[in-house]
């Protein structure tokens, strides 16, 4: 019954404390709010990148075309050969009439040269379509590949794929940069914020102390005030994100450049997860940055 | 009984000033005891030391039983419950009420708000401000106060008040006013140890006297008056 009492009165007194104190309070919050926010907007792009990336890995694949005179018995052997490199993942056969097929429906000049030639005979290619599990070893994979026994030629997007992989790794890294430069700036200035903010209330902690209560009953309050600030300091951020991805995400249609490469993550759970990611990072600097700033009032 | 037993202590600040040095002093519980001395002489030292607000590089300092002078600093709690204290500047809580000022102190201890508040209307009394709870700190006199603050300094009922310069801030009257206070205290049980530069004051009361100079107990009188020891 006491300790329910005292843990209800803590959490009444915090939030009179953040009231009382508001415009100090108000820095703090303001600070964590645009900290979150950078978070957020970090979180989304770099998970959005991720997402692309791996989203062209996984699509980009080699066709490795065989020599016209290949034996049933030599196309099984380069597909023996293919699946035993590293970086092979799945290996797709695509046989000469599934190649007439697709060429016919792409262009007409094509499908009436294939159609005058005489029944039964196909001067198309047997081929493997191959996919690579690491994107950015594709070209060591393919020329491994160009040296099997009777493969004739490969053909991958190469300067497409090499180029779309380094925009990708740029906007990573300058993602990764910028956000670690700017989380560590504001990490400084909530610190300092919170300190200033505690500092000013150098007596009110003087005269508690003076008065007998034990230095856990001190830090208490100021952690579950830091844990408040923390709290209102990430509502916007959520609530930004929340909604403001989903508009985007909306009004995209889901699609950054309109094409499949560009595909964006799904809202859900995505933007739950981001939410509890921020509400968390905000409850924690609240109180580890009010706790760090009390504890210096406590030792004499 | 003996309520603070001081031996040997000896006081250097970082700054390698000995502010103190062979302190030897007993106080008796019940005690009303002016600590008096130019500026300088160690007054507020020895006062910080009997709360723990700094540790003596030497000595011993048993205050009811407890060896302040080892005592852990998260354990200081125990001895500030033990004890009231009052400055010349008042540090009140600007933002709280009268009222709400004398109540933070019993809040540590989780009390009942009707406990509290039948508590803290009693010490208000004493004093004479029961009718100004409802006020904030800038709206009372200098005298009010530290009224407000010594309310706050018994409402727990320490064994032991000790006050730095309470009446140093404040004109004669109010002055008289105050230790008429810290007298009706004392009377009641509350052992009192107090700083002064106001040898008004103190001939006036006729208590106990110890005169320190520059970081020395000089003389300790019984019932003394200023004018002796200057
Ligand atoms: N925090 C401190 N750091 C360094 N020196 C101090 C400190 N507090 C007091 N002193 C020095 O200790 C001596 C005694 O000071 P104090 O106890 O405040 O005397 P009083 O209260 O009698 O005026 C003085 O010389 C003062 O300068
Ligand atoms: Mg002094």
């Amino acid at each position: 019954m006491k300790l329910f009492r005292s843990i209800n009165r803590y959490f009444r007194d915090a939030g009179k404390s953040v009231v009382r104190n508001f415009s100090l309070s108000l820095a703090s919050i303001s600070c964590i709010t645009i900290t979150l926010i950078v978070v957020a907007l970090s979180i989304v792009l770099s998970y959005n990148v991720e997402h692309m990336a791996e989203h062209v890995s996984s699509n980009t694949s080699i066709v490795v075309f065989l020599d016209e005179d290949a034996t049933e018995n030599q196309i099984e052997q380069v597909k023996n050969n293919l699946v035993r490199i590293d970086n092979v993942g799945e290996v797709t056969p695509k046989t000469k009439e599934e190649w007439a097929k697709e060429v016919r429906e792409k262009d007409k000049i094509i499908s009436i040269a294939i159609d005058s030639w005489p029944a039964g005979e196909n001067h198309l290619m047997y081929s493997y379509v191959v996919k690579v599990k690491d994107i950015n070893e594709i070209d060591n994979t393919a020329s491994i590949i160009e040296k099997i026994d009777n493969v004739s030629y490969i053909n991958y997007g190469k300067e497409y794929i090499s180029s779309v992989i380094t925009i990708f790794d740029v906007i990573k890294k300058v993602c990764i940069g910028g956000v670690v430069a700017l989380i560590l700036v504001t990490a400084f200035l909530i610190a300092n914020t919170i300190k200033l903010a505690i500092f000013s209330r150098k007596t009110e902690i003087e005269i508690m102390r003076l008065v007998g209560a034990s230095n856990m009953a001190i830090k208490v309050p100021f952690i579950i005030e830091g844990s408040f600030i923390g709290f209102i300091g990430s509502i916007i951020p959520i609530v930004l994100t929340f909604y403001g991805y989903n508009a985007l995400y909306n009004f995209l249609d889901g699609k950054l450049f309109s094409s499949s490469l560009g595909e964006l993550v799904e809202p859900y759970p995505f933007i739950l997860y981001t939410s509890l990611i921020l509400l968390v990072i905000g409850l924690l600097v609240g109180m580890f940055g009010s706790y760090n700033a009390v504890k210096k009032y406590l030792k004499i | 009984m003996d309520l603070i037993r001081i031996t040997d202590v000896q006081k250097t600040y970082k700054t390698g000033t000995v502010a103190l040095y062979d302190i030897d002093l007993t106080i008796s519980k019940g005690d009303f005891v002016f600590v008096i001395g130019a500026s300088g002489s160690g007054k507020s030292t020895l006062i910080k030391m009997l709360y723990r607000e700094e540790k003596p590089d030497k000595g011993s300092i048993m205050i009811g039983g407890i060896n302040v002078a080892k005592l852990k600093n998260r354990k200081v709690y125990i001895l500030r419950r033990k004890i009231g204290v009052v400055f010349q500047d008042f540090k009140l809580l600007p933002k709280l009420t009268v009222y709400e000022n004398v109540a933070f102190a019993m809040e540590v201890f989780n009390y009942d708000k009707k406990k509290i508040h039948h508590r803290v209307m009693e010490v208000l009394e004493l004093v004479g401000l029961k009718n100004k709870a409802r006020m904030y700190p800038d709206q009372l006199s200098g005298g009010e106060q530290q009224r407000v603050v010594i309310a706050r300094a018994i409402v727990n009922n320490p064994k032991l008040l000790i006050c730095d310069e309470p009446t140093g801030n404040l004109d004669p009257d109010t002055s008289m006013g105050i230790m008429k206070v810290l007298d009706d205290i004392n009377k009641m049980g509350t052992t009192i140890v107090m700083t002064t530069h106001n040898r008004d004051i103190v001939n006036a009361m006729k208590k106990r006297v110890v005169v320190l100079h520059e970081g020395k107990i000089v003389q300790d009188y019984e019932r003394g008056k200023y004018y002796e020891v200057v």
